[in-house]
């Protein structure tokens, strides 16, 4: 049997196939079609210091291989997540992640130093593509003085592995990565959506509420790999690669980018027992290509 | 109630109208207890353009035969893929989904279903009847076209039609239809349908003072309740469609008590 175990700093994870925020729920929602505890992990929806209702409906956009979301980061706020959500956590035998937002550097602080109280919270990732009120809603994940501000302010109060999760909508992307990493993040993960557009030409109007929203699927898997590659390359930090991986081949590619785990997201909406088709897939993968490890590919182009 | 990813076969493709297809699907094990009202979202095969899965009502339930059927009104690609093929086609569906109708009504009840929001109320028709319930339906369409199923529905409802241009039943919209002069004699009312007849009906509904409950067919990625994309406003905030619904007690939706919304959203089938 191949060795699929991984690690990510201070992480071990049983196999590198993890689900990706805002794609997954809090998990239960899968229970009936997948052993969640087979996972490498799960990286629970968006937790910010308040609720949030997110933004009006239509928040969501067919695209040619993938689509739109402008959700606008709905959950019901850290106390909440802290009650009630939390102890349902706690049942699944495997890494939860929290998915930390915010709108200012505080509200960012201000959960991760609550989640790193949880014990069964193994890690935080950090969602810098959210927008920075103080700064006209530019994302702080798109200035590598923001970047590096928010993951310094948050590194200061969570002791435990802090992955920061890098936006794709920004010049250079290494640049941001060096930033993080300057700013004490132990592990990278990227991408998350690609900024952008649908219209309706018959109804001649945007088609989502917001106007814009983010780009996922399968269509944004080239992008993913380019900036994996290029990151893996610039930083000395583990990454994970996310972006269109909806089978195991689209995994192994991010493997050999530089990714020493991946996050499956869209892909969860159309086969919700995508993540195990992943996991069995690598290990085949690995079988045919008499490997012992999954590690043996990382970074090997 | 657990959810179930299933490759169904389909057994029958019958159009019964120009834009309509009803597919017969053989479960290939055990089909789980489905609710009047719930749903599948269903993967359309080969298909480029249609990278989501689809939601479909469930249209009727056969569970000596093990069949579930769906009945899809023909509007885009996926639609039109879906209509197009052969019986044996293996159809990957997750079902059954969401909350359905409130069954436990004292009598008598009122179904109203414009264009495909047809789909949802047979399988209602006939767990109501099935429960000892007499049944009035009300279904409307553009033209005659539209108004699919009827000798399906005839045998367990009390049925009336209407269509916007005269070609069947009275001439009008659903709200404008004799039966619902009187409303008042119904206790509840359920209905599917576009979202401004909808909007129509629930009006109609709160003027009588009769107690309603509506399908709705917001956008989806998932169908169950992980992305956050199908929501609704409620009184108690954004909802999902898809995991709170698609039914929904139309006192609990922000918005729904006002004409002004309706003007806007005109009443169309
Ligand atoms: C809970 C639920 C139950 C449904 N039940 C049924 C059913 O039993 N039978 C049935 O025929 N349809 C039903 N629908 C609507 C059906 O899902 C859509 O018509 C279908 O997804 C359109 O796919 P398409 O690829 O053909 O169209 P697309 O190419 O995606 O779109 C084509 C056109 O159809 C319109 N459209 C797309 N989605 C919807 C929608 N959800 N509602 C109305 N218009 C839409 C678009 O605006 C566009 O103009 C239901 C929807 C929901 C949410
Ligand atoms: C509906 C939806 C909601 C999302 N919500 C979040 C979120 O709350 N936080 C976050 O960091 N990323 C969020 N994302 C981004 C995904 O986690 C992921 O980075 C992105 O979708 C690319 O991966 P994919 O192509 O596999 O979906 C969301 C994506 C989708 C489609
Ligand atoms: S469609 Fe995804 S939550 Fe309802």
């Amino acid at each position: 049997m191949p060795d699929l175990s991984t690690t990510l700093h201070q992480l071990s994870l049983k196999n590198p196939v993890m689900t990706a925020s805002g794609t997954f729920g809090y998990g239960k929602e899968f229970s009936d079609f997948i052993d969640l505890a087979s996972l490498g992990g799960i990286i629970v929806k968006a937790t910010t210091s308040e609720p949030r209702e997110g933004n009006p409906y239509p928040r969501m956009a067919e695209t040619a291989s993938g689509m739109l979301n402008s959700v606008g980061l709905q959950n019901k706020g850290l106390d909440y997540f802290v009650k009630h959500i939390y102890p349902e956590l706690q049942q699944i035998n495997t890494h939860i992640i929290a998915n930390v937002s915010g709108s200012t550097i505080e509200g960012y602080v201000e959960v991760a130093e609550k989640m790193a109280g949880l014990d069964h919270i193994t890690a935080i990732e950090l969602n810098i593509s959210c927008p920075n009120v103080k700064q006209g809603g530019m994302a702080f994940g798109t200035s590598v003085t923001s970047a590096l501000e928010v993951t310094r302010a948050v590194r200061k109060v969570y002791p435990k592995t802090l992955i920061v999760k890098l936006s794709p909508n920004v010049t250079s992307i290494v640049d941001i990565a060096r930033a993080v990493a300057d700013g004490g993040a132990d592990v990278l993960s990227l991408i998350n959506t690609l900024l952008a557009m649908a219209i309706d030409a018959e109804k001649r109007r945007p088609v989502l509420s917001t106007v814009t929203g983010g780009l996922s699927g399968p269509a944004v898997k080239p992008v993913a790999l380019r900036m994996v590659w290029q990151v893996s390359k610039a930083v000395k930090l583990p990454v994970i690669g996310i972006g269109g991986i909806c089978n195991a081949t689209d995994a192994i590619e991010f493997f050999l980018a530089g990714a020493s785990a991946i996050q499956v997201g869209t892909a969860n909406f159309i086969n919700p027992r995508v993540t195990t088709d992943i996991i069995k897939g690598i290990e085949d993968y690995l079988l045919r290509h008499n490997l012992q490890t999954v590690r043996e590919l990382v970074g090997s182009i | 109630m657990s959810k179930v990813i299933h490759d169904l076969i389909i057994l029958e493709n019958r159009q019964p109208g120009p834009e309509y297809h009803v597919l017969v699907c053989k479960a290939p094990e055990t089909l789980p207890v489905c609710y009047p009202g719930q749903f599948a979202e269903v993967a359309v095969p080969s298909s480029t353009h249609a990278f989501l899965r689809r939601p479909f009502s469930i249209h009727n339930v056969d569970y000596q035969n093990n069949t579930i059927s769906f009945l899809i009104k023909m509007v885009g690609q996926g639609t039109r893929t879906l209509g197009q093929l052969p019986t044996g086609t293996v159809l990957n569906a997750i079902y059954p989904l969401g909350k359905g109708f409130s069954l436990n009504q004292a009598e008598p009840v009122l179904l109203v279903g414009g264009g495909c929001g047809i789909a949802p109320l047979l399988f209602l028709a006939k767990t109501l009847k099935l429960n000892g319930y007499t049944v009035h339906c009300l279904l409307g369409g553009r033209s005659a076209d539209d108004l699919v199923e009827i000798p399906e529905f005839r045998e367990t409802a009390e049925v009336y039609l209407t269509t916007e241009d005269g070609t069947q039943g009275e001439k009008g919209f659903v709200t404008q239809h004799s039966i619902f002069r009187e409303l008042a004699g119904f206790t509840r009312v359920f209905a599917c349908g576009p979202e401004g007849m909808l909007r129509a009906v629930a009006l109609a509904s709160r003027a009588a003072g009769v107690s309603c409950e509506v399908s709705l067919e917001n956008n989806m990625a998932c169908g169950i309740g992980a992305c956050l994309c199908c929501v609704v406003e409620t009184r108690k905030g954004n909802r999902c469609v898809c995991t709170e619904g698609p039914v929904f007690n139309v006192l609990d939706l922000k918005g729904w008590e006002s004409p002004q919304e309706v003007a806007d959203n005109c009443p169309v089938i």
